[in-house]
Parts: C-alpha cells; structure tokens; sequence
C-alpha cells in the first residue's frame, strides 16, 4: 500500500510574525521557513505505519513556489521514498490543494492520504476534510492515534473531539489528518539528508493536471491584534458588578 | 535492522578529471535505555556502551557557515575549477539555517568580497546602503558632543551581514559546497598520532537530565584531510585546539581580549531615517575606566541597528552591560531616533578586542583557525568581517596547496603574515591597549597614532590583565541602580530574549532570570 502525505512549507513557528505596513499580509521575506509542524507529525505517522510493515512506500507531495523543494528534502531527509512538487506561485487555498490533491490522488493511488489538521499560517483545517469529500472517502480528522489493519482493510482512529476522545473505525482508502498527540517526529540526521539529495521529486503544473486555481477568495487585510490592555483592580462586589453592567455590557 | 552499506559517489563537479569520493556509512547498532549506564550525568554525556557512530568523509571540513568558513568554501572550489580538479567540501553550522546566529553592526568594507566575487553586486549580494554620513559623539548624561570621526567609511556599506552570509551560502551551494545547517560539531576527532582527522557532531533527543528520548538520534563523525575551525569569536572547538596544541605560545601571543556587543534592529519613522548614516560614540553611560561606546547605523527599509560594546574588563562587578544598553537608548540625543519606532529584533554576541597581540599560531596538525575563531578583528576600525573573510581565503589557499602540491598547511601562517590583515592590524596593534591606562590617556594615545605615528614605530603596548582577572571585588564598588525597564525603549531580559530571532540558541544559552 502506499502512503501520500502532504507537507507545506510555512514560517517558522518560533518567528515572531510582523504584520507588513502595508496590510496586505505578513512579512515573509528574509525569514525563516520550515515544514507545517502538524505535516511533520503526518510524515512520522507515515514512516512509522511503513516500518511496521503495512506499506510499501511514502510519497511526500508540496504546493507552491521552487522553494517548496527545500521541505521536500526534508521530507525526504526524514524518511519519505519519494517527493511530488507541484509549483504555483498563487496563494494555495485549501480547495484548490483539495482539487489537485485529487489528481495526484487518481495518479498515485495511495491506500491512505495523510496531512496535518491545519497548517500554522492560514490555521484553515480545512485542506483534509475537503480532499475527503471530493475523493469520498472516510476521514478521520484529529488523530491523535491510528491502527492500521491490513487485513480487514480499515484504520481505527482516535480523534480529539472537545467532549474527549472519539474512536472511528475507516474502511481503506481513507484521509486522516494528524493532531499534536499522535506522535513525535524523529530528527533528519546527517547521512539521511545526504542521501535525500539522490531521491527523486517529480514535477506538476496545476495547468497540468487540469485544475483551474483562480482565486475565489482575496484577503482584504491584515493586521495585528489589538494590544493586551492592562487590567482594573476594583474595591469592591458592587464595583465590579457595575463595572460589569455599565463598562463591560456584558449583564 | 541495520545493515552495513557502502556506498560510491561521483563528484558533482563538471571538471573532465572527476575525483570519486568514497563515503562509507558503518553499522549502526541500536541502543536500549537500559544499556546506558549512567542516566543522571548532566553535562558531559559519557555512553560508556555508546553505539558506533555513521562516519562521513570529505577532502575538507568547516566549522561554522559564517564569513571566515564560506568564504573559505567558495575560494577551495574557485581554485579547483581553475585547476580542472575538484575537492569535497562540507561547511557544518550549528544554526537552524546559514545565517541564524550571525549578529554584527555592520559597517562592511567590501576589500575581501571583491576579491573574492568581484561580480557580487551583478549577483545581487544584499550590499545596497552605501555609508552616506559618519558621525562621532561623546556623550554625557545629557548632552552630546560632536568630534571629529576617526573613521574613514568612504566606499563602505551598511549591511545586515546576517543576509549576506545567507547570501554567500546560497554562493557556495552553487559552487558545489555541501552545508548542513542545524547540526552543531561538537568534538574534535584525533587520530593515533594525536593530528586532527574531522569533527563529530551533537547526539540529538536527549532530554534535561541526560537520559535518551524517543527521538534520540547519535551523531556523526564528519572527518576531513583538512579540518578549518570557522566557529566565531571564542568558538569552543578552536579554544580546545589551542589549548592542545599550546598554538598561543607558538604564536607569541598575549591572551586574548574580549567585549560583549548588545545589539536591537528598529524600524522607525520615516522622517527620522537617513539610509546610511553611521553614529558611534563614546563616554555615558560607560564611566571612564570601561572601554567601549555604542553604534548606530541606518540600514534600508526604515530599519536602523543599534547596540553597545562593552569590553569584558569592566572592574565594577555590578556593571550591567545590558542594562547600560537600555540606558543608553534613553539619552536626549538617541531617544528621538526611536521614538515612534518599533523594536523587531535583539541579540548580544562577544567579539575579540585582543587584535595583533593576540592572534596565535592558527595551524595544528590536521588543520586551521580563520576567522574571529583566531582574532582578526580591527579594534579601531571595529570591523572583523573583511579580515575574517581574507583569512578564510588564505586558509583555502594554503588547504589546496596541500592537495595540489603536497604542501602544508603552514603557508597559511606565512600568507597571514605577507597579507593585508597583517598590515591593517600591525599598524592598529596600540589602539586598544592605551585604554588600560583610563579613557583620556588612550584618546590621546589613538589620537596620536591615528593623526601622527599611524603605528610606525617598534613599540608594541601589551594587553592588561586577562578580562576575567580585571574584575574587582565588590565591596570595592557599590551597587549601580538601573531604572526599571520602560516597556517603550528600553526592556527587560525575558521580552528581550523573546525578540532573539533563533529559539535553537536560547536553549544553548544558560538563562537564569
């Protein structure tokens, strides 16, 4: 069986955002750039899944410009066989990764599509679900635990629901997109980023694969959030509850 | 399970005569926590029955992605293009990315870039601020006097030096260098004869109290015919060879000098920002017996980098360095600078002040020093990088003569002392040193060296006490208060060490707050 994972290419988590003067968006130049955290949990769950012997291979696939290369290689670095970039240079909103990830999917005929719930710079968590409705398969989003059994062809997941925990079971193919918990992924040594370099990455258009990705969507602007305002000691009950009433509106 | 493999890789270089580099990958066993025997050691990891490590070789190995090690790549792949042959060259940097933990001014003097890649502004290195102003103030707590700047900065550009390092980087990897961002070469791999033969870098995944994580990952064995130490001012690494090999005696040099530079980049109001305008000065908040000023340069897009250097022989125990940093940013003279502005990063690093006195012998067996790792740094100038830069690209010189003609690596030494640095730093040897007799009496000793003598005389001043013996004890000062932090211009620690663009090195750092 084979595995498709996809991996985005996002700013850093430790970088602290600006938002350009501008409000167009934030600034990206000169700044660092790794793989979506919760792309890098989806890769491990992958590897891990093709270690124990329940698949034969794991393709890592990226949208977007040339640079998407470089988290390829990490990708690849971590472990994945093989590398899928399809560039754009266009914003990449969830329904049109949705849509070329169904081509790739027609192409590639993984048994288990796995991604990070949400990347960490547009939080949309809606990339996975979307792909499953276009594919129609069973999803099982929030995992936060996954078994594979090959024999009866289904992956029983736990999902992180705000009640608790909810145990699906999925007959295969499916889409499972990964939450914090599911595991830790493992560093990229040094051999393994060299011998990275020698693994092929195959390259797509959208225009290629028949996807129209006009954008229906255009951020208006950004800004930041209002600034913390500092808090109010009161004196008493009555205070407060009029503080409550009259400043805060809130009873 | 693991396997033994090896295998065979053609070089990637378009020369006819390809070298063909033989890397072999050994066994690696697996290890068992409880095969470790001593979970509880803290800093020195000791796993007695440690698995063997993955070994990597190459021609040439360099510690340290910064202007000394990549330009010390680009020239060794220069050189093997201009002699139809090729060298396997890996740079390893302990930063998350090239550039990562570079902090610096930086007025940069593009003497080394030019020679190195004369087409560098066709290439679009980000070196676009040419200087367009040069002052020099000596300040009191409120006031700020206007001297005569004893700086010459014409056909010199303010630069952010961490972009260009990224820059030099991206050069290097097209010349078929091989750099590895994110892995720190922690120890020095010696053969039976004691010569250094590569580095091993850090084991990964190990938590607080020593003991192994999930994803611990062993490190590996880099090793290298020639290994160059580019690590930076007081690299760990190039201070153990230098110990090893006693290269300060055999070099007939004094300790070396160090100051603390704190650095914040702002970006400010429009009206307020003149690209390319230098500002250093001298005196407040620093009392006349510590050594050091601040700086203020005008880089692009609105931003502008300022910063204090202190030097590490301050003899008040009490002395802040970064608090007189927050300080200084509230003098009448600088405040209206920032006002309006926002500060978008910070970051500290030390740099050598030691100069000519200084410099050891910078070749040991299996290898070299270049860089601030050795101490090229031109104290009045306050500029390392083009020395480090030239020093980078002696030591390429010098590692190809050992490959091409059997030479060794001993003609660095010599091209060192047949160079530019040499001259820069012989005739600016004085400047620093004077200082050791208070403030006064060393303007006045630079003074008459810099407009008269220029350094063409046979005296040498020696260095003062070593730093750490220059501090005295504390019942001899008393205790300075520092206003508390505005939230505005000046901050305290922690939202400071937010700012600090690399998370990777805080967890090197020892914070106690």
């Amino acid at each position: 069986m084979k595995i498709m994972v996809t991996v985005k290419r996002v700013i850093d988590y430790a970088v602290k955002i600006r938002v350009k003067p501008d409000k167009t968006g934030v600034v990206t130049q000169n700044v660092k750039m790794s793989m979506n955290p919760f792309c890098e949990i989806a890769l491990e769950e992958a590897l891990r899944i093709r270690e124990s012997g329940l698949a034969s291979e794991v393709v890592a696939v990226s949208m977007g410009p040339s640079q998407c290369v470089d988290t390829l290689r990490t990708g690849l670095a971590m472990g994945a066989d093989r590398g899928i970039h399809v560039e754009a240079n266009d914003s990449m909103y969830p329904l049109f990764v949705a849509k070329i990830l169904k081509k790739l999917v027609e192409i590639e005929k993984p048994g288990l599509l796995i991604l990070g719930k949400q990347a960490i710079d547009d939080d949309c968590n809606q990339t996975g679900q979307m792909v499953a409705g276009l594919l129609n398969w069973p999803q099982g989003t929030f995992a936060s635990k996954v078994v594979l059994d090959k024999e009866k062809q289904v992956a029983t997941v736990d999902r992180e629901v705000d009640d608790g925990i909810e145990t699906l079971c999925l007959n295969l193919p499916a889409v499972i997109t990964t939450d914090l918990r599911l595991n830790q992924p493992r560093y990229a040594t040094l051999p393994n980023i060299m011998k990275a370099k020698s693994k092929p990455i195959k390259k797509f258009t959208p225009k290629e694969l028949n996807v129209d990705i006009k954008p229906d969507l255009e951020i208006v602007e950004v800004t930041e959030p209002p600034k913390r305002k500092s808090g109010v000691l009161v004196s008493s009950v009555d205070e407060l509850i009029e503080k409550l009433k009259h400043e805060a509106n809130v009873i | 399970m693991f396997k033994l493999s090896s295998l065979l890789f053609k070089s990637k270089s378009k020369s006819k005569n390809a070298l063909t580099i033989i890397r072999t990958f050994n066994n690696l066993q697996p290890c068992n926590a409880s095969t470790h025997a001593n979970s509880r050691v803290p800093i020195s990891r000791n796993f007695c029955t440690a698995p063997e490590r993955d070994s990597i070789e190459y021609d040439v190995v360099i510690v340290g992605a910064g202007p000394a090690g990549l330009s010390a790549a680009i020239r060794l792949k220069q050189l093997c293009r201009e002699n139809d042959t090729d060298l396997s060259v890996c740079v390893l940097e302990k930063g998350s990315e090239v550039g990562a933990h570079i902090l610096s001014g930086n007025v940069f003097e593009p003497r080394a870039l030019d020679e190195l890649l004369p087409q560098w502004k066709q290439q679009e290195a980000p070196i676009s601020t040419p200087v367009s102003s040069d002052k020099f103030w000596f300040l009191t707590k409120n006031r700020a006097i206007s001297l005569p700047s004893p700086f010459d900065n014409k056909g010199n550009y303010v630069i952010s030096l961490s972009q260009l390092v990224r820059w030099m980087g991206a050069k290097a990897e097209e010349l078929g260098v091989e750099i590895y961002p994110g892995f720190a070469a922690s120890e020095i791999l010696y053969d039976s004869d004691n010569k250094v033969i590569g580095i091993g870098t850090n084991d990964m995944g190990i938590s607080k109290d020593g003991s192994k994580k999930e994803t611990f990952q062993r490190g590996v064995e880099v090793k290298g015919q020639i290994t160059l130490l580019s690590e930076g001012c007081r690299g760990s690494l190039s201070e153990q060879i230098m110990k090893k090999y006693n290269l300060r005696e055999k070099g007939g040099a004094e300790h070396q000098t160090y100051a603390l530079g704190i650095k914040e980049v702002w970006e400010i109001d429009e009206e307020k920002h003149q690209p390319g305008a230098v500002l250093h000065t001298l005196g407040w908040p620093l009392d006349h017996k510590t050594y050091g000023g601040s700086f203020l340069y005008h880089m692009k897009d609105r931003q502008i980098s300022l910063g204090l250097v202190v030097a590490l022989n301050y003899q008040n125990p009490f002395m802040n360095p970064y608090e007189e940093f927050q300080k200084f940013k509230h003098h009448p003279a600088i405040k209206p600078f920032l006002e309006g502005g926002t500060v978008i990063q910070y970051g500290a690093r030390t740099l050598n002040e030691g100069g000519f006195q200084s410099v050891p012998y910078p070749v040991f067996p299996g290898g070299a020093i270049v860089g601030c790792s050795a101490g090229f740094l031109n104290v009045p100038k306050i500029k390392g990088t083009h020395t480090a830069m030239k020093s980078g690209m002696l030591a390429a010189e010098a590692a190809f003569g050992v490959f091409n003609e059997g030479l060794d690596m001993n003609t660095y030494w010599d091209a060192l002392r047949n160079s530019w640095i040499w001259e820069e730093l012989y005739k600016s040897r004085n400047y620093r040193p004077a200082f050791k007799y208070g403030l006064i009496p060393g303007l006045a000793l630079s003074g008459l060296e810099h407009y008269i003598l220029k350094g063409r005389h046979p005296i040498t001043l020696k260095h003062g006490k070593p730093d750490h013996e220059a501090t005295n004890a504390a019942e001899l000062h008393s205790p300075i208060h520092y206003p508390k932090p505005d939230g505005v211009f000046s901050f305290d620690v922690p939202t400071s060490l937010h700012r600090f663009c690399n998370i990777n090195s805080l967890l090197l750092l020892n914070v106690e707050n």
